[in-house]
């Protein structure tokens, strides 16, 4: 029987790989999440902590699952502090997908925003020509380098790094790179998942350019389902509209790259 | 009237079917409207509800300072259907949630309101003097925050004081929305009108919990929530046909609608109009539409020029 994708399944974690000293990958087996499309979440339970959306990471092995998480609030290291053998449970898959275009395509993944990258990565035809960027604080904060290079070994391909402080790769902020490179060619499709002023500024830069792009946004979530209305963009629920936006409906959001709300519903800016 | 003739006299004279409602003095163009603590928190979001089908937005309880709400999980999907939440009432505050739909002149606006004492509702109230409302309804039922909702609703002379202030701080018809706690509903029910409130809205979510017996521990932060959907449906109906067989009062039904068939049932108990919550979670938005669309097509079959032609006739055998 189908399994009701509302209802709480419990998974064990097979493996615990460190990404990078704030970032961890947590792999387990599970069929429906293995086969999630690039851009859609789960709901995450850690018994006894909390419970927090999360973009499904693939693994190399069929019929498993993985997340991949950065320790930051309460929930989030939980999460990062789960051992193999632990149990957490799921939900989902919730929320729309990347629409893929074919030819010449911008992948930009800031920090954890790079796991629905990746798994987009794996949707990529052999004829592609890829580009990924990939932003982070710094060298100790860089991750799935290697992993995107091999993903893309059989197609014409760039992967590049930028650190915040140039102790890695190419010194300043992806955005001015996507900036950049959207000037000098055009783009058949541009994807973006990371922090919301770095989804913004790409989104604007290609958008304003007319190539076809597409955000993955993030906001607080409590039920996932669109009942509690946590994760309201302007109209937009993300959870249920989204997660992922064309550019044409996010450059008339009033509330994208300026505004979240808070755990009480107060708007906040950026 | 001979069931045949009536059928054929009503063919001659067909009325125009109309999806207009009164509750009391609550005028609503649709009988749908969208139940408190779902989606209820920016002006937006009404925008597109209202689009969307709804009659009129009941907000999400608020209170008179913003809270956080608990931790997650605050909601779990039961097997065999409906929903246990608690979401513990997060909301921006009463004095922030008036300044943001100040600018609001479209979407008929319900302001639900929870508070511990009769003083916090009448200065909850007296925020929204500059906004358009269309009623208010008081939260005496809500069954999982300490000191407010069902805690208030299941004390008599709380109940009292709250209708009470509420009546003398505005004009704006008030409702007050019951559920299932340890004093008898029909009694807090009783203490309201007798207060002078003029609408009910019946039910609220039933206190539940439930628990993963792989991890063996409660889901929800909370442990407890409030039970919601199809599962409650029957329960909330029972208490709309009670209510209205003792009373003669208007009552906006809510509990576990998800079909026209489920709204026309507690219009038939007395009604006058319902509240959708949790069939948004399994259908979405368009789950208003549906059911006005429902509703319409079975007043044209049964020749009811509006809602208030079938309210309570379950009541006549």
């Amino acid at each position: 029987m189908q399994r009701n994708h509302n209802h709480t399944t419990i998974v064990t974690i097979e493996k615990v790989i460190d990404e990078t000293p704030t970032v961890r990958t947590l792999v387990f087996s599970d069929n429906v999440m293995s086969n999630v499309l690039p851009g859609q979440f789960a709901m995450v339970w850690i018994p006894g902590i909390n419970e927090l959306p999360m973009s499904v990471m693939i693994s190399k092995e069929p019929g498993k699952a993985a997340f991949t998480v950065r320790k930051h609030g309460p929930a989030s290291t939980g999460l990062f502090n789960v051992k193999e053998g632990q149990q957490i449970g799921i939900r989902g898959p919730y929320g729309n997908s990347f629409d893929l275009k074919e030819g010449k395509l911008l992948l930009v993944g800031g920090g954890t925003g790079l796991v629905p990258m990746i798994r987009l990565l794996s949707f990529v035809k052999p004829a592609d020509d890829v580009t990924v960027l990939i932003g982070a604080k710094s060298k100790d904060e860089v991750f799935f380098e290697d992993l995107a290079n091999n993903m893309l070994e059989n197609n014409p391909h760039k992967v590049i790094v930028s650190t915040d402080d140039g102790s890695y790769g190419e010194k300043g902020f992806v955005t001015d790179l996507v900036e950049k490179l959207v000037n000098e060619s055009h783009f058949d499709g541009v994807y973006a998942c990371g922090p919301e002023i770095m989804m913004y500024k790409t989104m604007q830069s290609a958008h304003s350019r007319n190539m076809f792009v597409q955000a993955s946004l993030e906001r607080m979530m409590k039920c996932g389902v669109g009942i509690c209305g946590s994760c309201c963009v302007g109209e937009d629920l993300v959870c249920r509209d989204g997660t992922v936006f064309d550019g044409d409906h996010l450059s008339s959001n009033k509330e994208f790259g300026h505004f979240y709300r808070n755990k009480a519903g107060i708007l906040e800016k950026y | 009237m001979n069931q045949l003739l009536y059928s054929k006299l009503s063919s001659l004279f067909k009325v125009e079917s109309s999806l207009t409602t009164s509750i009391g003095q609550i005028q609503l163009d649709r009988p749908v409207m969208l139940a408190s603590g779902i989606l209820g928190i920016s002006l937006d979001v009404f925008n597109r509800l209202y689009r969307s089908g709804v009659g009129a937005v009941v907000t999400k309880s608020l209170s008179t300072e913003p809270w956080e709400g608990y931790p997650n999980p605050t909601i779990f999907s039961v097997k065999g259907g409906g929903w246990i939440n608690a979401v513990g009432l997060s909301n921006p505050g009463a004095p922030n949630f008036a300044k943001m739909i100040e600018p609001n002149q479209e979407v008929p606006i319900v302001i639900s309101l929870v508070g511990s004492i009769p003083e916090d509702f009448e200065m909850m109230i007296k925020q929204f003097e500059n906004c358009k409302i269309t009623a208010y309804e008081l939260n005496l039922s809500c069954p999982h925050v300490a000191k407010v909702g069902l805690e208030v609703g299941d004390d008599p002379e709380l109940v009292r004081k709250i209708v009470t202030i509420a009546k003398n701080t505005t004009d704006v018809p008030i409702i007050a929305k019951v559920g299932l706690g340890t004093t008898h509903y029909l009694n807090t029910v009783s203490t309201a009108i007798d207060s002078g409130i003029d609408a009910i809205t019946a039910i609220n979510t039933i206190r539940a919990m439930a628990i993963d017996v792989e991890t063996q521990r409660p889901i929800l932060s909370n442990k407890f929530g409030g039970l919601s959907g199809t599962p409650i449906k029957p329960i909330a109906l029972r208490c709309v046909y009670e209510i209205s067989s003792k009373h003669d009062i208007p009552i906006i039904g809510c509990g576990g609608v998800s079909a026209w068939e489920d709204a026309v049932e507690f219009f038939l108990a007395g009604a006058s109009a319902i509240q959708i919550g949790s069939a948004v979670g399994d259908n979405w938005i368009d789950v208003f539409n549906e059911i006005n669309n429902g509703i319409l097509q079975y007043m044209k079959r049964k020749n009811y020029s509006s809602i208030k032609d079938m309210v309570g006739l379950a009541k006549k055998s």
